[in-house]
């Protein structure tokens, strides 16, 4: 169904030289039927967008009623270079780290003649099973590694993944037949491939490499555990030690603006992706590159990566789990199970604040697409862009000042986990919407349905699984969530991530362990499912964060 | 079943204008074919019957009950007319029965009026089968059998068999034709295909460019159609310039007898367009026509190329002053080879048409 005719300026074209039927030549136009359905679905879009944009909005309002003094010394003074230093710094480290560790990885693994090639997949997608802050802690307490290099080491290892899966498919979609041309037209082999497949692999990678340096810019547990002084973790402490609401907010402030400008270049960079995508036709896939005697140095390769990537959180928890607690602090398995109760109901509320939120955009987006509707789709983007720390922050303030009956409720923080998850329950929602044919609520209004039952019989019937999906996504994603969590949950709740922290931040080790044990098994489902993707050949690189 | 008339309708999308003011009627149990090229507004012309697509002007009344009008738009939920889409669209989520049954009321769903349907349509024994593990074919005669299942007043046939290849095409059309028959369905049939116009249809109504440019029986249209234009659209037509003389025209051909189409008027000694069906094209042996002059004149012409079909052959010919090829289209047996000369005349009149001023150059 499209939008209802507008009817300026057709006077003139309506042909009434034939002369029709006796009696209906005078005939009115036809009066249009307001779409109150449309209405409603527009209006609740841009409620949710609102609901959705709070954090930022709430921020912005925040440093611009502060005193220009208080904003200026914030701002200016020598601490928040030497951080915004830092983080730019760790942000490009880590993203140069990540593509050429991911593209290396994708191109040993989609085009030369390795054996055991799904085994390789496997194990350059599990890192993403680990959250940042679990691997960090099994560096933490099995090395002596600190500082920039540790948070650069773990975070890199972590987020290897995300340019390795994109770069795979594309180089699986790639239409390798240029290289060939290129070989014959006298390039070697590595310039043919720089000049014939590399152009059309780069978009895929170059999104990868955005979203990882996003990653690293709200990552706080990692660079928290590593005790190294990027923004987050300096947000955190200004906050929790000396309270000064005007420092902290600025320092967010800062941190939104660079998460936002990297989610606008992750976006142009994925739509260039598409538009490559779809000019590039399937061929059969060309003899696989040789490596003869560089076969061992590669696998050595592959294998010291997998190695220090999986091993080392792995092997920390084993070494823990195995002894028990020796610090002092006893860890009943009761505590787990009850942290793990907290953890599941928080997540779950905060996957169906995401739902809620993310139904209209989500319909709206799918099935009228408008400027409306782009404009709601953009503002879900604030939880992608905003680093969880800086949600919280604001969420703090916010609650705070507005409504005071929910500060360091459950249900702000559930609303903090809507917020962040939102563009994945967007997501989920308009391509299980998309994938009904509107063909087919045609054929369910000739049959005798009506607009609501429509949508009960035929929409929502065939959508369902999906949105599902997403919103179970959502929910197993939440639970990994520690810098929000940290500002926002009620005194004496804790999650998962939060006690693991708390113990690793006191060295308690062993009494960390089964709790990165557990979300470690959490966070593995949906790496799994991007694993499975990645070995069949289809790609989702929005997946993990 | 019920007579559908189309009065007037006005359509646009956003303000693109699509429809502009198209008349017909289809009556009762008969089946209709709307045929024109893609972009002509045929499909929105369907929607707006159907109530997917509200028009700016003009009405749909069906057996003399408004569906839209002036302040008037019935929802398609409560039209009572069935529709069957181009790829069939039948719910994926439902197998066959549940989807024949969809449009009944809730507590007929699981009586026996799904199976008297699929039975209608040969597929009694698919009832179980889920949408994704039929044919093409069976797509759509399912699709039938749902759109038929609540006894509608009329359905609407949505380019149905373009997606099915060609060997398909022809039984499916026939069962489909048939099922309609048995039924005495008034049904509105959407094609770009005038084979399938021709074959099919009682009816057919010519759309181009959102305007009606012809209604009638398949029979009118082919033998007397408007406009040289439906007369190249509706089969193959040959169309050469010539001098209209009192009931003959001067042309390639020489000078052969013609008619001129309804509606059309031209004086001695003015230029027209002529249309020749490639059937109507005599050839004939060199010798033996100069021996036995025929009527419709007698022109030599090489034999440029000949595509043999088995049952006629289309035959290519250069005639004298035509830089283009003409076609005739000769019966198995007739002898033609490739670079000789025939002798070419015309077995009917051809038909003439004014040659519009802004054409004339």
């Amino acid at each position: 169904m499209r939008g209802s005719p507008t009817i300026g300026g057709r006077e003139g074209s309506a042909p009434s030289r034939r002369v029709g039927l006796a009696g209906l030549a005078a005939e009115p136009r036809i009066a249009p039927r307001p779409p109150w359905g449309r209405l409603i679905l527009a209006g609740s879009a841009v409620a949710a967008a609102a609901l959705a944009a709070i954090p930022l909005v709430y921020l912005v309002v925040r440093v611009a009623g502060a005193e220009s003094g208080a904003v200026a010394d914030a701002l200016l003074r020598a601490r928040t270079a030497e951080l915004a230093i830092n983080t730019v710094g760790l942000v490009l480290a880590v993203a140069a780290g990540c593509l050429v560790l991911g593209v290396g990885t994708a191109w040993l693994l989609a085009r030369t003649d390795l054996q055991a090639r799904r085994l390789w997949i496997v194990l350059a997608a599990l890192p993403l099973a680990i959250p940042s802050y679990v691997a960090a802690f099994g560096w933490v307490s099995l090395t002596p590694l600190r500082g920039f290099w540790g948070a650069f080491v773990v975070l890199t290892l972590c987020n290897a993944p995300m340019v390795t899966l994109p770069t795979l498919a594309a180089l699986r979609q790639a239409d390798l037949a240029q290289e060939d041309v290129a070989r014959t037209l006298g390039r070697s082999r590595s310039r043919a491939f720089l000049e014939a497949t590399w152009p059309q692999v780069r978009p895929a990678a170059l999104a990868g490499v955005l979203l990882t340096a996003l990653y690293v810019l709200s990552d706080f547990g990692a660079v928290a555990l590593m005790r190294f002084e990027a923004f987050t973790w300096a947000i955190h402490a200004a906050y929790t030690s000396s309270f000064d609401p005007t420092l902290a907010a600025v320092m967010a402030v800062v941190l939104a603006v660079m998460g936002v400008a990297l989610v606008a270049a992750e976006r142009t960079m994925r739509g260039r992706q598409a538009r490559f995508g779809s000019m590039v036709a399937a061929r059969p896939a060309s003899a696989p590159v040789r490596l003869g005697r560089w076969r061992m140095p590669a696998l050595a390769a592959l294998l010291a990566v997998a190695g220090v990537s999986l091993g080392v959180p792995l092997g920390s928890l084993l070494r823990y789990l195995g002894r028990g607690s020796g610090e002092g602090i006893a860890v009943a398995p009761l505590d787990v199970a009850a942290d793990a109760l907290t953890t599941v109901g928080l997540a779950l509320a905060g996957a169906l604040v995401a739902l809620l939120l993310a139904l209209p955009i989500g319909i709206l987006a799918a099935r009228w697409p408008s400027r409306l509707a782009a404009g709601a789709e953009s503002a879900s983007y604030v939880g992608l862009a905003l680093p969880g720390i800086v949600v919280g922050l604001s969420l703090v303030y916010f609650s705070l000042q507005a409504v005071p009956a929910l500060y360091q409720s459950v249900w702000i923080l559930a609303f903090a986990y809507g917020v962040l998850f939102l563009p994945k329950a967007v997501g989920a929602v308009r391509a299980s919407i998309e994938r009904v044919e509107p063909g087919l609520e045609d054929v369910a209004r000739t049959l005798g349905e009506g607009v609501a039952g429509t949508w009960a019989r035929v929409t929502a019937r065939i959508a369902w699984p999906g949105i599902g999906a997403g919103v179970l996504l959502v929910a197993l994603t939440a639970m990994k969530e520690l810098p929000a969590t940290l500002l926002l949950r009620p005194t004496s709740t804790d999650t998962l991530a939060t006690s693991l922290w708390r113990l690793t931040d006191i060295s308690a080790y062993a009494a960390a362990a089964p709790y990165a044990l557990v979300l470690t098994v959490v966070a593995a489902v949906p790496a799994l499912l991007l694993t499975r993707d990645a070995v069949t050949g289809s790609t989702r690189a929005e997946g993990l964060q | 079943m019920s007579e559908l008339q189309v009065r007037k309708v006005v359509a646009a999308y956003d303000s693109t204008p699509v429809l502009h003011g198209v008349s017909f009627t289809v009556a009762s149990g008969t089946l209709a074919a709307v045929l024109g090229p893609s972009g002509s507004g045929k499909s929105t012309l369907l929607r707006v019957i159907a109530g997917l697509h509200r028009p700016l002007e003009g009405a749909i009344v069906s057996d003399g009950r408004v569906l839209s009008g002036p302040r008037v738009d019935v929802a398609p939920q409560h039209r009572r007319i069935g529709l069957v889409p181009q790829d069939a669209a039948l719910f994926p989520h439902l197998d066959v029965r549940a989807n024949v049954a969809f449009g009944l009321p809730r507590q007929e769903r699981g009586g026996a009026r799904a199976d008297e349907m699929l039975a209608l349509v040969g597929l009694s024994e698919l009832a179980d089968r889920m949408p994704g593990e039929l044919s093409g074919g069976q797509r759509h005669r399912v699709a039938l059998a749902r759109a038929l299942a609540p006894q509608p007043d009329m359905v609407l046939l949505d380019e149905p068999f373009s997606a099915l290849d060609a060997s398909l095409r022809g039984e499916v059309r026939a069962q489909v034709r048939q099922v309609l028959r048995r039924t005495r369905t008034t049904a509105l049939l959407v094609t770009h295909d005038q084979d399938e116009a021709l074959s099919m249809a009682d009816q057919v109504v010519v759309l181009a460019d959102g305007r009606l440019e012809q209604d009638g029986s398949p029979a009118d249209l082919y033998e007397r159609p408007r406009s040289a234009w439906l007369a190249r659209f509706v089969g193959g037509a040959v169309t050469l310039r010539g001098t209209w003389r009192a009931g003959t025209v001067e042309c390639a051909l020489g000078t052969v007898p013609a008619e001129l189409g309804i509606g059309q008027t031209a004086s001695d000694g003015t230029t027209v367009e002529i249309v020749v069906r490639p059937e109507h094209l005599v050839l004939g042996d060199v010798a033996e026509a100069a021996s036995r002059p025929a009527p419709g004149g007698r022109v030599r012409a090489m034999v440029r190329h000949v595509q043999y079909f088995g049952h006629d052959a289309v035959v290519w010919l250069d005639l004298p002053g035509l830089e283009e090829p003409v076609q005739a289209r000769v019966l198995a047996g007739t002898r033609v080879w490739p670079d000789t000369e025939v002798s070419v005349g015309l077995q009917r009149p051809a038909l003439a048409f004014a040659v519009p001023d802004s054409a004339r150059g």
